[in-house]
Order: structure tokens, then C-alpha cells, then sequence
């Protein structure tokens, strides 16, 4: 993603989506710069994606899977 | 790409999809909420990895499906004027009123235009001074900020000649009338993640507390979604009744408050008819007063008149999770995309219109279970 327009309301980021670029407000994510990830919704970013929290979703499995065997090891 | 196809790996899936049936002893019914969600579920097979005491719902997350005839009346009766230019997000263009939807009246000369964005209609008022542009608000909360700052940017840049005519919904609502209904059979939801990522999650956990359900915010991917379950299902099983979060790469418990501020600037909370379900008190945003210049209803000085639905579309019930789309005796014969007789059958976030498009030629198999991707 790379910014322009300074206005908050009408700051404008171009994003890739997968190779198609578009162009996307970014009011609602003042938070958001240059290479950050974004979910957007009609022309609009909604949120910066929390990149520590991605691999939440595989953190989860693994630990389910630690005590799944912690489970089996009890006498 | 990424952040997409790493939560449709097949491997880690199997690994979930066992969990559940690990953690699972008794029947519960789940409802995803969001017509992302059930899309999701259907084209990637999400719910034929479950076991067969987990039964999931379809909610009434789709936009498109919800909003009433008597607004697609009104759309039909404001796009067919000389003069206007009436834009609106694709799907809605194909949704059947009584006689005819807004595609027809476009093949009658109308000047009805498919926009990406709010703003895009917008640019269209400011490039055409003469023509009244006229943009089709609906959608949840997901869609509110974008409305709210076309509203916003118009009046701040004097823009006379933009309206809209507002038919937006509010999740929250919708999921207590489905709770407090005789005929519910809900004992767990997966909250829509990118509502709560506008809203966050706070306003769940009364809903939680009074109707003892859990509540699992949950993402658009087959990862996300079987996650979502299992967090839900674990709650069920452990008897606990919380509001969990698993979509947490987007959504904080607050939700996004610059986007809060701007729909409380330009919308206020007003009672809503629901296309199939009825009126739910408190369930919809209409203009605030210092806005009300843009409400295309007052424009067009429009009368609200009741309209007789098409008597075979079920729509209604698949729109609770009371029926599901292949129930209908009209589904894939009377009733097709092509032919819609219900709005869940046009949109892309509609149960019918997933399950014909990924269902229709591959019955559900119980035997042999196995994850599309």
C-alpha cells in the first residue's frame, strides 16, 4: 500500500489487491502506512491487519495439540 | 497471496475438523450470520468436515436479501424518473419487487448505473450538476462508514444534487429477534468479523448474558470459520456462555471508532422492516436531522406503501435458519438465478444463490468426507 492526499477524511492509499490496484480511502485507518496490510470494504479500508495476531489461527491448533497430548501422557 | 491462502490449508483444516468431532458429545446448532460466511462454508465444503451432531444455520447476513420490497419499490419508482441517475452496488440490481427489478427498468431507458463505492456515485453527482444522482444505501454495519462519509462529503462540499435512499440494517437486532422466536433452534453463534470490526463486540454480550448463547466473532475463511466453531462448541460443551473473539487479526473489542463516529454523525437508529422476517424495533439507520436533505425518500416526496410478497419464496424461513434453501420446493426449478423469485437466490451473499451455484450437482455426502479447496 502508498499514500497520498494529507486531508484525513479524503487520504487515499493505493492498494494491491493480489495484482489488480485500487484506489482505497483511508479515513476510517488513520493508523495505516506504507506496506501495511488492509481489509477493505467498497473503496474503504476498515482495518489494518494485526500481522502479530495472523498466525493466531495456527498458534491455537498447536497448543490444542499440546494438551491433547498432555491428556493422553496422564496416567 | 497473502493472508488469504494460508487459512485454507487443507492439512490444518483436517486437524480442526477432527478437534471438533474430538470435543463434541451432544447435538448443538450453530448460525453464521454473515452470507460471506455461509458462502464460505458452502463453496469450500466447511460444513460436510463436520461431525453430524454440529448443525449450522444460515443467517440473515445478506444486504441484499434483506431489504424490503417496498424499497425496491421505491427504488424502481425513483431510477424510472427523467433526469435521474440511480446507482447502486450490482447485486440489488436483479432483486425482483412485484412486477419488476432495476435491471428492466435500465432495458426500459433508465439510467441505472452499478457503482463499486458510495463515493463513486458521489463523483457522478459533481460530474453531472444537471442529473439528480440517487445511490441505493443498504447494507450492515460493514457498509455504514462508507454511506455515512459519501453523506458527509456531499454536504461538506455542498453537492445539492446527490440522495440516498437508506435501507440500512444493524446486526445486533436481527440476532435477538431470531433468539426470542418460538421457532429458534440457535444455540451458538459465529458473529460476523467484519461487522465487529466496525462495531467491535461489546454490544454481544448482553445478548450473550440474556439468552445464553455463546457468541464467537468469527473470519471469512475455512480456517477461520472451523476455528470459530470449535471455540463455540467448546463453550457449549463446557456449559460457559462469553462472547470470544477469533478473528483477532482484524478485530479489537472496541471496534474501529473513527468509522463509529461518522455513522453516529450522519445516522441515527431507526425501526426497520426485514424483507421475509418483519419490522424489528431499533434494527435499522436512517439520516440524522442535520442530514435529512440527502434522504432521497424526501426528495422524491415517496409514500411508503405495503406490497404483497410472491407467495412460494421462503426466503423468510431460510433467512432464520428455520429452513435451509434446498428445502423449498421451488429451489433450482422455479426459482434460479436466472429466475429469482427471492432475493437470497441473486445475491452473492445469498444461502440459495450457494447453494445452487456449489451444491446443486454435488449433494451433500456423508460417507466420504473430504475438503474442497
Amino acid at each position: 500500500m502508498s499514500t497520498s492526499n494529507d486531508e484525513p477524511l479524503m487520504r487515499i492509499g493505493k492498494v494491491n489487491f493480489g495484482g489488480i490496484v485500487k484506489e482505497v480511502n483511508l479515513a476510517y485507518t488513520p493508523e495505516a502506512k506504507v506496506g501495511d496490510y488492509v481489509i477493505v470494504h467498497v473503496g474503504f479500508a476498515i482495518s489494518t491487519l494485526d500481522e502479530k495476531e495472523a498466525n493466531q489461527v495456527f498458534e491455537y491448533l498447536e497448543q490444542m495439540g499440546e494438551l491433547e497430548e498432555l491428556k493422553d501422557f496422564q496416567p | 497471496m497473502k493472508y488469504i491462502d494460508e487459512y485454507r490449508d487443507a492439512e490444518a483444516a483436517k486437524k480442526y475438523a477432527d478437534a471438533i468431532a474430538r470435543l463434541t458429545t451432544k447435538p448443538w446448532t450453530l448460525m453464521e450470520v454473515c452470507g460471506g460466511q455461509t458462502h464460505a462454508i458452502v463453496k469450500f465444503g466447511v460444513d460436510e468436515l463436520l461431525p453430524e451432531k454440529i448443525t449450522l444455520v444460515h443467517g440473515p447476513g445478506c444486504p441484499v436479501c434483506v431489504t424490503p420490497i417496498e424499497f425496491i419499490e421505491k427504488a424502481i419508482e425513483i431510477a424510472s424518473c427523467p433526469g435521474v441517475i440511480f446507482c447502486s452496488f450490482g447485486d440489488m440490481l436483479r432483486v425482483p419487487g412485484t412486477g419488476k427489478d432495476l435491471l428492466t427498468v435500465k432495458a426500459s431507458g433508465g439510467d441505472v448505473r452499478m457503482v463499486y463505492s458510495p463515493l463513486d456515485a458521489l463523483k457522478l453527482a459533481q460530474q453531472n450538476p444537471m442529473k439528480q444522482v440517487v445511490f441505493f444505501a443498504v447494507g450492515f454495519e460493514t457498509t455504514a462508514p462508507a454511506n455515512a462519509m459519501a453523506v458527509y462529503q456531499a454536504h461538506h462540499q455542498g453537492v445539492k444534487n446527490f440522495s440516498m435512499l437508506v435501507s440500512h440494517v444493524l446486526v445486533p437486532p436481527a440476532m435477538e429477534a431470531i433468539l426470542a422466536s418460538p421457532s429458534n433452534r440457535v444455540q451458538g453463534f459465529l458473529a460476523a468479523g467484519h461487522v465487529c470490526t466496525v462495531m467491535g463486540y461489546t454490544e454481544y454480550e448482553p445478548i450473550a448474558t440474556k439468552y445464553h448463547v455463546p457468541i464467537v466473532v468469527t473470519g471469512f475463511e475455512p480456517l477461520d470459520i472451523l476455528q470459530g466453531i470449535y471455540m463455540c462448541v467448546k463453550q457449549l460443551e463446557e456449559g460457559r456462555v462469553e462472547v470470544e473473539n477469533q478473528y483477532t487479526r482484524s478485530v479489537r473489542r472496541e471496534g474501529n471508532q473513527p468509522a463509529q463516529q461518522l455513522i453516529r454523525e450522519v445516522f441515527r437508529i431507526v425501526p426497520r422492516k426485514w424483507r421475509g422476517i418483519g419490522e424489528i424495533a431499533q434494527s435499522g439507520l436512517g439520516l440524522t436531522l442535520p442530514y435529512a436533505e440527502f434522504d432521497a425518500e424526501l426528495r422524491f416526496g415517496l409514500k411508503t406503501q405495503t406490497v404483497e410478497e410472491s407467495s412460494e419464496c421462503i426466503a423468510g424461513l431460510v433467512l432464520q435458519g428455520v429452513k435451509k434453501p434446498h428445502e423449498c420446493p421451488a429451489f433450482g426449478t422455479r426459482c434460479t438465478p436466472e429466475r429469482p423469485l427471492g432475493a437470497p437466490m441473486v445475491s452473492s451473499e445469498g444461502a440459495c444463490a450457494a447453494y445452487y451455484r456449489y451444491r446443486r450437482l454435488r449433494p451433500p455426502v456423508s460417507s466420504s468426507k473430504g475438503l474442497s479447496l
